[in-house]
Parts: structure tokens; sequence; C-alpha cells
């Protein structure tokens, strides 16, 4: 198991390779180059030719990649055109914030919708079928940005049951340790600050989970579906097997495998979906960090955010491969 | 029929429904009984009905789509009225079944160990540790070589026929007085499948348990079978012992069937005959005999009066108006 973790880890290593030079290759090619976009109206040719100095964008090709991997691999993205900190910090202080948006999106959708799709697919046909599936098509068609609003007008602006933007309330002492609110109000036993910020996440999170939920619903439940119609499964049930063994050992188990590769393609979609949540939640995370640098042109700043979607891209799909390896002996030989 | 048997199978009939489709009775009355420890064979081509009376005696056909009727007793009790917990409790203890493809039969991401330890947690209330050691017994038994090593293996690691022997293994696991195997070799290589049938003939010696064994091959019959009821369109045509069944098939179906297998004694050269015709040539069994338009022996009556099953010789059962007759059996 730990060879397998390792040999993918190392099969990542060429990804992000490539994904760097494309990175490279789209940066050089941004009309008139990386310093007349930093330089915007002001650029003059001499001011372009002293930046490009001092970029080292006068010096041959390879060299300058060679200087941006470099600089990349130390972390080192420059500073933010819009705020002027590193971008690095500005990343640091968004990154919990829509990480544990993302994370509470995800809890949803995964442990209601592995449940949920089983059900239907057991009582197949029936009322509880019927809705879900019904729910999961209105689910997958409902703009995110729709759906936000409107969990906000319903259940923030006319019941008042949930807070309608922000992380935590402005007026709770709270101590910040990781940035990850609910998880420094719990670490720092300050439990009304992580209950209020556990308040603000059920809007969003519900938001941010529809799609991914409905998705991991239907996969689920055609998975099931197909996996009760297997030879194996009759041969348990000729064992004389209990049901939950049946259940969960011989059905489940196999119909996981589809829905452990749809989590991370939903995993890989949900951090497009928190750019629009945070927009209407007000949430203060990577999102407007994105919106405000594409509106700005903050290069250095959307250089970084695209590595790191990369890069988180590449982790997931690290985790579905070793879920999938924990689940399928097939997968672990090969 | 007989008080002495393990299995009465009486007027079994499955009818499946379909939307859009007409009920379709895929066995229609059959009839038959097992006694303690003797080897029954079900023969019959592809269709038949041979695998739905298998899972209808196991309980294993849809509970939607599918009306059973007819009565199946085990052991005095009919097995058709039990509840689907009973049902539950007896199957893998007293009854087992082998199926035909041991591949998509086993479960691919559940070690074999698992597999085979899971039934004697359930039936025999096993912990896991001690269903684990009599799991490797067991492996043992069925001619598993490294028994412990494979334990911990899963189905795409072993060849078809370890994984054949390995569901062998779970079916017996708990000693069950019936076992039915359909078609247990079809999937396997020429050489396996002797190999598979020896071991289900010493299996069947050694711990006394009655074996169904459905086959559409009647070499396989010839190999291993005491007794055998041969099913055509869902019904029993013919039910002999073995030796009489092969020394002089009476029913023209059988006879074609016997006709069709290749001979070591056959002269040379002498071309084999299969039964001609397909089952899409069939008449219901209500106006006639369902093999008259594929019969060489029918008659006129044939296609107006259904047959009836009637006694036939010592032990023998025929449904036919005009037999095969054996005239060298006269004359010797
Ligand atoms: N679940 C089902 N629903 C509808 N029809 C079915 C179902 N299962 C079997 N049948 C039909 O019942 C008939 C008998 O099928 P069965 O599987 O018993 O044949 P068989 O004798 O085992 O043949 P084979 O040698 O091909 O395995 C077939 O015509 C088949 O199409
Ligand atoms: S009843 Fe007639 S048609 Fe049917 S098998 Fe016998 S001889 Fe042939
Ligand atoms: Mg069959």
């Amino acid at each position: 198991m730990l060879r397998f973790v390792v040999r993918r880890l190392l099969q990542a290593v060429p990804t992000l390779l490539v994904l760097s030079i494309l990175l490279f290759a789209w940066l050089r090619s941004l009309p008139g180059g990386p310093a007349t976009a930093m330089l915007g109206d002001k650029a003059t040719p001499a001011k372009i030719a002293q930046l490009n100095q001092v970029l080292g964008l006068d010096q041959p090709i390879y060299l300058q990649y060679l200087r941006f991997l470099r600089r990349v691999l130390t972390g080192d993205f420059g500073n933010s055109l819009v705020s002027g900190d590193p971008v690095v910090e500005e990343i640091g202080r968004a990154f919990p914030a829509t990480i544990e948006l993302s994370v509470v999106a995800l809890i949803i959708a995964v442990g209601l919708g592995i449940p949920l799709g089983y059900l239907a697919a057991r009582y197949r046909g029936r009322m509880l079928d019927n809705v879900t599936v019904v729910g999961t098509l209105v689910g997958v068609a409902v703009p995110v940005f729709f759906l936000g609003y409107l969990l906000k007008y319903v259940f923030a602006n006319t019941l008042g049951w949930f807070p309608p933007s922000g992380r935590q309330a402005v007026d709770i002492d709270a101590t910040h340790v990781t940035g990850f609110f609910v998880l420094d109000g719990m670490m720092t036993g300050e439990w009304d600050a992580a209950w209020d910020a556990l308040v603000h996440l059920v809007l969003p999170g519900l938001a941010l989970a529809t799609i991914p939920l409905a998705v991991i619903v239907r996969i689920t439940r055609a998975s099931v579906l197909d996996v009760v119609n297997e030879d194996y499964v009759r041969t348990a049930n000729a064992k004389g097997l209990a049901p939950g063994t049946i259940r969960g050992r011989h059905v489940l188990r196999n119909a996981l495998l589809p829905v452990s590769t749809t989590i991370g393609l939903q995993t890989g979609l949900l951090l497009a979906g928190a750019v629009l949540t945070e927009k209407v939640f007000n949430w203060g995370g990577l999102g407007s960090l994105l919106a405000e640098g594409i509106d700005r042109k903050d290069y250095p700043r959307l250089q970084a955010l695209i590595l790191l979607a990369a890069f988180v891209y590449v982790v997931v799909n690290l985790l579905v491969d070793i879920s999938y390896a924990i689940i399928d002996p097939r997968v672990r030989v090969r | 029929m007989s008080s002495l048997a393990l299995l009465d199978v009486r007027d079994l009939t499955v009818t499946f429904h379909r939307k859009g489709a007409r009920p379709f009775t895929a066995v229609d009355g059959v009839s038959f009984d097992v006694e303690p420890g003797r080897t029954v064979g079900l023969v019959g081509e592809s269709g038949c009905g041979k695998s739905v009376t298998s899972l209808a005696i196991m309980g294993l056909l849809p509970r939607r789509g599918a009306t059973v009727g007819g009565s199946v007793t085990f052991e005095g009790t009919d097995l058709l009225t039990l509840s689907a917990s009973a049902m539950r409790e007896r199957r893998g203890r007293d009854l087992g079944m082998v199926f035909q493809d041991p591949l998509s039969s086993l479960n691919p991401v559940v070690s074999i160990g698992l597999q085979v330890s899971e039934v004697l947690e359930r039936h025999r209330g096993l912990p896991r540790k001690k269903a684990m050691v009599e799991a490797a017994d067991l492996l043992d038994k069925v001619g598993i070589p490294d028994p412990r090593r494979r334990l911990s293996e899963y189905p795409h690691q072993l060849s078809g026929g370890m994984r054949q022997r390995a569901l062998i293994a779970m079916a017996l696991a708990c000693r069950p007085r019936l076992l039915i195997a359909d078609e247990p070799t079809t999937a396997l290589d020429v050489t396996i499948q002797a190999q598979i049938l020896a071991l289900l003939a010493e299996l069947v010696r050694d711990t006394g348990t009655a074996l169904i064994l459905i086959t559409h091959d009647l070499g396989v019959v010839a190999g291993l079978c005491d007794e055998v009821n041969v099913l055509y369109a869902g019904r029993v045509v013919e039910r002999a012992e073995r030796h009489a069944l092969f020394a002089r098939p009476r029913h023209p179906y059988t006879n074609g069937l016997l006709a069709s297998i290749p001979r070591l004694d056959g002269a040379r050269g002498e071309r084999l005959r299969p039964v001609r015709g397909s089952v899409n040539d069939n008449i219901p069994w209500r106006s006639g005999c369902a093999f008259a338009p594929r019969c060489p022996n029918a008659l006129d009556v044939c296609r107006l009066v259904t047959p009836e099953m009637v006694a036939d010789g010592p032990g023998g059962l025929l449904r036919c108006h005009n037999p095969v007759v054996h005239t060298e059996e006269v004359t010797a």
C-alpha cells in the first residue's frame, strides 16, 4: 500500500511539470508580455524594456523557465499587484476559508448522497426513488448562484434561521489559530465561536453541495442497481448470508468504486462552484481573491491561484486512487 | 413421492411476468425427487428451464416478476412456504449451490478467505479467527494448494479451476445435505472440467451429500449421475437410471441427444447428428407434444394430444406417444 502511494506521488510529478510549462507559456503569451500587463496604462517602451530586464525577460527562454520553476518551488510568487502583499500570504489567508466551505459541502454531498442513492436503488420505482430521481434532476439543473440567493432569501432574510453572509459574527471573540474557524473554536475551547462558524457554514455549504450531491446520488443509485444483478450477489444469497452482510460487503463495496471516481471529479468542480458561492455569501475566500484578480489583471496572483488549483486537483486524484486501491484489490497489484 | 426422498419437487411451475410481454412459463409442472446421497442429473438444451428450476428450489428467483407454483419438499418442509428469512437460514447450511461462471460468481473485492469463512460465521456462529482456520481446511479439502496463503488472496489471483474449487468449498462449508451444481464445468477448460467433476464425485462420496447436477452435456451425466431427468421446454420428458438411459433411451429427444455426443467407440467418419431444428419450432405443451415439430417419430396424435408422464420400465418415466423401440434388446 505504501509503495502504491509513493508510486502515485511520483507519477504526479510529470503532470505538475507539464502544467507549470503550460502556465509559463500562457504568461509569456499575454499581449505585450508580463511587463505591459504589469505596467498597464503607464507602459512606455523604455519602461517596458527596463522592467523586462529587471524581470529577466531578456534572457533565453529556458533560463527564464528554470528561474520561474525555482521561484515556484521555493514558494515565491511575487507580490500581488492589487494589495502589494506577497501572493503567498494573501492565499494563505483565504485558503482556509475556501477549504472549510468545500469540506463542509463535500461532507454534505457524500454523507447524504451515498445513503440516499443506495435507498433509492433499494426502493426502486417506489415513492422515495421517484422523489429522489426528480430531486437530482432539479439539483443538477439549478445554477449555484440562483440556489445560493434563494437559500439566503428564504432561510436568512425571511425566516432568519441562519446568518445571510460572512464566516463568523463580527461581535464574537474568537482566537484564530489555523484559519479554519470551526476547528479553531474547538481547539481553543471557544465553543460558541465554533458553533457560530458552523451556523454560518450551513447555507453556503448547502448551496455548494447541491450539484455534487445530486451527481453522487445518481451514480450511487445506478451503480447499486448494476451490482445487485451481479452473479456474486446471487452467490452471496445462495450462501444464506444475513441481509446486512450482503448489502454492505457484497453490494455496497462494489457499488462504491464508480462513486469514488465521481467524488474526485466533483471535488475538482467544487472549487469552481466555491467562487460563485463565496460571492453570494460574501465569504472572503479564494473565490473573491480570484474574481478581483481577474478584474484587475493581477497576474502574479492569478498564476499562483492556477498552480494551486492544479496542485489541489492532483492531490484529490491521488486520494481517489488511494481510496480505489483500498476498496479494490485488483488495482493494488497493477 | 417416496418417503425416502430428501427433496421432492412436485409440479413445480415458474412463470415470468414482464411488462409488455405475455407471461412466460419457463418451468411447467416439473416433478422429480432426490434421495439422500444420490446424484441426480437435470439435462436439456439451453433455455429448457434447468437454471430456473434450481433457482426456484433455492428460493433465489426475483420476488417481483416471477410466480412459483407446486411444492419443493425438503426433509418434510415445503420450502416454497417458508418466509424469506427462514429460507436464508437454510441456504448455505442445508442447501448449497455452485454456479456456472466461477469468476463472476466470486466477489472481486473480498478475499477468498472471507468469502469462505463468512458462511461458517453465519451458519455455525464461528468467530472470524476460527472460521478462517476452518476455511483453510476446506480449501485444502477441495484441492487448493497452499490454502493458508490463498486465504488472503482475491479471486483475480486464482486460476479458473481454483476459483471453481473455492466456490465448491463455500457451498460445502456447512456440509449441506443437498448440493446443486448448475453447469459447474461449462466455463472451464476441458482438462480442468475433468478435475472438477472428479472432485465433485469424490466430495459427494465422502460427505454423503446429495447432488443435483445440471448440465447440457450427457458426457458429464455419464460420469457422475445415478439417475437422470431429461427436460424439454420446461417439462420432464424422460426419467431413467443412468445405465438404462444410455443403453435404451426411450424418448426421441433423449435419443437425439445421445446420438449427438461424440463416441470413442463410434465408427470413424460417422457424422454427429445434432437434434434437428431448434426450440423456436416448439408448439405449446397444452396443444400436444412440444417436441413434435422436431421429432423423427412424430405421429398425427402428437400434435393433438399432450403426452402424459407414464411409468416405463423399472424406475423409468416417459412422456411420449411413440417412444424409441430397441429391437436388439428384445432379440438378445
Ligand atoms: N428472470 C427471468 N425473467 C424472464 N425470463 C427468464 C428469467 N430467467 C430465465 N428466463 C427464461 O426462462 C427460460 C429458461 O431459462 P433457464 O435459465 O432455466 O435455461 P437453462 O435450461 O438453464 O439454459 P442454459 O443451458 O442456457 O443455462 C429461458 O427462456 C429464459 O429466457
Ligand atoms: S410424443 Fe410424439 S412428438 Fe413427442 S416425442 Fe413422442 S413421438 Fe415425438
Ligand atoms: Mg442455465
